[in-house]
């Protein structure tokens, strides 16, 4: 009986599920138009979401590129800048002779720098100076103003300028922030020779004639001697009310083409350096250096001269020749400290047949804090043949911004 | 007399002549150093390869190194460059004296293949584009503290352009070692 109970369930059941599994035709197409709206209403899902995901997309590119903008829009659009460098320096120096001694501290340099770029290819430049820290009537310092000129480019490799600028002539005249030489002072043959830091006003072009080969040319005002003057460093007018009457000419080539060599020669002509008052001294400076960098050594030497008319000797016997020479090795032991070597030779009297030559040797080391600040101490012994020479440390701090 | 007047004459017509030229010239201005354009550098360097561009975001870590290796503030939120393989190349910009200076860099496998000046803008300085002077760096790579491996000799009176150039390709280096598997010598 049971078994009968459970046979018919079984068979109920059976064609129950029978019954179920196949559809009528109708049933099936109503089932497959369902299913076809569902997947319409799926898909339009879809394509929504990925409209709403492209939208953000691109709100959110725009929000970064504007947040960009803005962060990176001050050092972009600064047309202005401003830097300068400065150096304080204490001098402990003994005369051979015992006629005096020079202990002095100086805060001998203290420069700002200003530039404007009024476009791609026209800009301004300047450097203003305090030098020995204090200047007016009866003080010990000056105020100067050592550039300001304006530069413009008329190709890819060459530029004007008109203005006040430094004399394309020697290593340091124009470069000369403290951290990028060695020595608390700048050496003697390039004060007194050449005489830097010189600057002039005119006009100049500079260019490339090929890949690492330069040059530069330059019409401006000429150096003033005036009364019993002779040094071509007492004659810098430094563009002052400056006498203008007979001009000057600079031209350089530089050879820079190797890496870590600079080849440099300079030549000037001085019209007048009377200025037209009195007797003609004419004259030319030739100067040629070389700065050649190898891994951590390092070689500067420099050699100028100036050929003056034989008038100046009847200012001082001599002078018509003024010469000077020196020879700096250094090694940087580490990337932050650095020695030196420099042994040097100048003569502003050197046409005179008496032996007027002033030797100096240095010796000393640079620590650089940072890049920009370095700290320096040297020792510097001065030699002439009338045994008035000196010796003694000089110390410094100096930094460029 | 006559000669002294013939001399004076002569200067200033020389120096009126400098500065004609070069104000005769001023209508033709060409914008200064704008050597080759970013596309174009990327388009070169990956040829023929079609390079896929990618995105490198700064988070704290990345830009607190990018930082210490240029020695200043990071500005923005990220630094694209192209890739395609182990290959990657950059356009980054870094102030020398006073103007960015537009570098490219291209790195393969841990290592420099080729530096370029794109743009140079400062007045001076400019001897950093010669090819002689971007071979240096061609095979060089980080060392453990972030810095090239290699010795670059600089260029005497143009110290702040060398030293732009060198944190770039520093930066070049640590930027593709964070989007392809590190070099051995930051492992």
């Amino acid at each position: 009986m049971k078994k009968q109970l459970l046979a018919t369930v079984i068979g109920l059941s059976f064609a129950a599920t029978t019954q179920a599994a196949t559809p009528s035709i109708e049933e099936m197409w109503e089932i497959i138009q369902k299913q076809q709206a569902e997947i319409s209403t799926l898909k339009n899902q879809l394509e929504k979401n990925d409209s709403r995901l492209t939208e953000t997309e691109i709100i959110a590119e725009a929000t970064i590129s504007a947040v960009e903008e803005i962060s990176l829009a001050p050092a972009a659009s600064n047309k202005t800048h401003i830097g300068g460098y400065g150096e304080l320096h204490y001098n402990k120096l003994e005369k051979d002779d015992g006629s005096g001694d020079k202990d002095a501290i100086d805060f001998h340099r203290f420069v700002l720098f200003t530039s404007h770029q009024f476009s791609d290819n026209i800009r301004f430049f300047s450097e203003l100076e305090v030098e020995h820290s204090i200047a007016g009537d009866g003080q010990v310092g000056e105020v100067e103003l050592e550039q300001a000129y304006v530069e413009w480019d008329l190709a890819n490799n060459k530029s004007a300028k008109a203005g006040l600028f430094l004399m394309p002539v020697g290593i340091l005249n124009e470069t000369h922030e403290p951290d990028t030489f060695y020595g608390t002072e700048r050496n003697a043959v390039e004060k007194n020779i050449i005489p830097a830091t010189w600057w002039e006003a005119g006009a100049a072009l500079s260019g490339e004639l090929s890949p690492g080969l330069s040059y530069d040319l330059a019409a401006h005002s000429g150096l003033f001697l005036d009364t019993g003057e002779y040094k071509p460093r007492d004659g810098r007018q430094k563009v002052g009310k400056a006498r203008a009457d007979d001009m000057a000419f600079t031209g350089r080539l530089k050879y820079t083409a190797i890496p870590g060599l600079e080849l440099a020669a300079s030549l000037q002509l001085q019209t007048d350096m009377h200025q037209g008052e009195g007797e003609k001294i004419g004259g030319t400076l030739f100067e040629t250096h070389l700065a050649w960098q190898k891994n951590d050594f390092q070689l500067r030497a420099l050699y100028a001269a100036w050929d003056f008319d034989d008038a100046i000797n009847s200012i001082k016997a001599g002078a018509d020749k003024q010469t000077g020479f020196y020879i700096e090795p250094s090694y940087k032991i580490t990337d932050k400290f650095g020695v030196f070597a420099r042994i040097s030779e100048y003569d502003n009297t050197a046409g005179g047949v008496t032996d007027s030559a002033i030797e100096q040797f240095d010796l000393g080391v640079n620590y650089w804090l940072h890049p920009n600040v370095v700290f320096k101490i040297d020792y510097q012994n001065q030699d002439n043949s009338e045994g008035t020479g000196s010796d003694g440390i000089n110390i410094g701090v100096g930094f460029s911004y | 007399m006559f000669n002294s007047l013939l001399n004076k004459l002569l200067c200033k017509v020389i120096f009126t002549g400098l500065l004609t030229t070069t104000l005769l010239a001023s209508p033709q201005l060409i914008a200064k150093g704008v050597y080759q354009s970013g596309p174009d550098f990327i388009a070169e360097v990956f040829e023929p390869a079609q390079p896929e561009a990618g995105v490198l975001w700064f988070n704290d870590s990345i830009r607190q190194q990018a930082e210490k290796i240029l020695g200043h503030r990071v500005l923005g939120l990220r630094v694209r460059y192209h890739q395609s393989g182990a290959k990657t190349a950059w356009i980054l910009n870094e102030i020398g004296k006073e103007m960015p200076i537009t570098i490219g860099v291209v790195i393969d496998e841990g290592k420099i293949s080729s530096v370029k000046i794109l743009a140079y803008r400062e007045s001076r300085g400019g001897e950093v584009r010669y090819p002689a002077y971007m071979a240096q760096y061609q095979g060089a790579s980080l060392t453990e503290r972030y810095k090239l491996n290699k010795s670059i000799d600089g260029i005497t009176g143009a110290t702040l352009s060398v030293w732009a150039v060198n944190k770039v390709a520093a930066l070049a280096l640590y930027y593709h070692s964070q989007v392809v598997s590190k070099p051995e010598s930051i492992k």
